[in-house]
């Protein structure tokens, strides 16, 4: 099949399947549902491109390990979710888009460009010693937890292994 | 996949960086639709090799986030985002 033909019917079941696991760790997708859909039509095309949910709105690199942190959902939601009440794309909206006491808008980039990001994993790695064990957190939710290696499933927000970093 | 002319109302020379994948360009593009006015567009994403890299500096030379949609006009003005009245207000005025 080529990449615009993505079944309504798989875009439909991807999307009752979204809002479920969303809204049981307190997430809200977004319910203008055309633009929505698009999105999650997009996560599809990106799925068979890459092998991945790639961001529909950022540029992915193809290389899954550059572009872990825009896997969605991607490191950013959290941030741009408090600021903005939507994430970069806008499939993911915060309580008061979802009522509609605010609206949903083009935010600004918050990834910082190619170079900058390899920058900041190179900084990373400082430890705290003393800890009995080394402290695992999810780079979507926050979760933390204090482990020899980071769980193979997040259990608060189901995000893979690879989305987790050393915390301490 | 390369640049793509639309069309329509001569007014000031558009070029629309775009994703295939983006709703924010897809927005944009409807904008431009829907003012009839005459543009080109690329999708950036649908780029392979050589021409993905030349694209992606293009655009990282008026936008260094290389973010999207990236709309540049008359080759001076860049607007980055679907930010609707700042693109109604640059092709309206003189």
């Amino acid at each position: 099949m080529n990449e615009q033909g993505v079944a309504i019917a798989e875009i439909d079941r991807l999307h009752e399947r979204l809002i479920k696991e969303a809204e049981v760790v307190g997430y809200h997708l977004n319910p203008d549902v055309e633009f929505t859909k698009g999105l999650i039509k997009s996560l599809i095309i990106n799925e068979r491109r890459y092998g991945y949910w790639a961001c529909p709105c950022r540029l992915a690199s193809g290389k899954k390990q550059d572009d872990l942190d825009i896997i969605c959902p991607c490191d950013y939601r959290d941030l741009d979710l408090n600021e903005y009440g939507v994430c970069y794309c806008a499939l993911y909206v915060s309580d008061a888009v979802r009522k509609g006491e605010q609206k949903a808008g083009s935010i600004p980039e918050r990834r910082p460009p190619p170079a900058e990001r390899k920058r900041e994993t190179q900084k990373k790695g400082r430890r705290l010693t003393g800890l009995s064990l080394p402290v695992w957190r999810c780079k979507i939710c926050g979760y933390l937890c204090a482990r020899e290696q980071p769980p193979e499933v997040c259990p608060i927000c189901k995000a893979k292994k690879d989305r987790f970093e050393r915390f301490m | 996949m390369t640049v793509v002319h639309i069309p329509g109302k001569k007014s000031r020379h558009i070029m629309l960086y775009a994703l295939s994948t983006c709703g924010w360009c897809q927005k944009t593009k409807k904008l431009l639709d829907d003012l009839g006015v005459e543009y080109d567009y690329e999708y950036v994403d649908q780029l392979q090799g050589d021409e993905r890299e030349k694209t992606t500096k293009e655009v990282s030379s008026w936008n260094p986030r290389c973010s999207f949609p990236t709309m540049v006009i008359d080759n001076k003005k860049c607007i980055v985002g679907y930010k609707e009245d700042e693109i109604r207000e640059a092709i309206r005025s003189e």
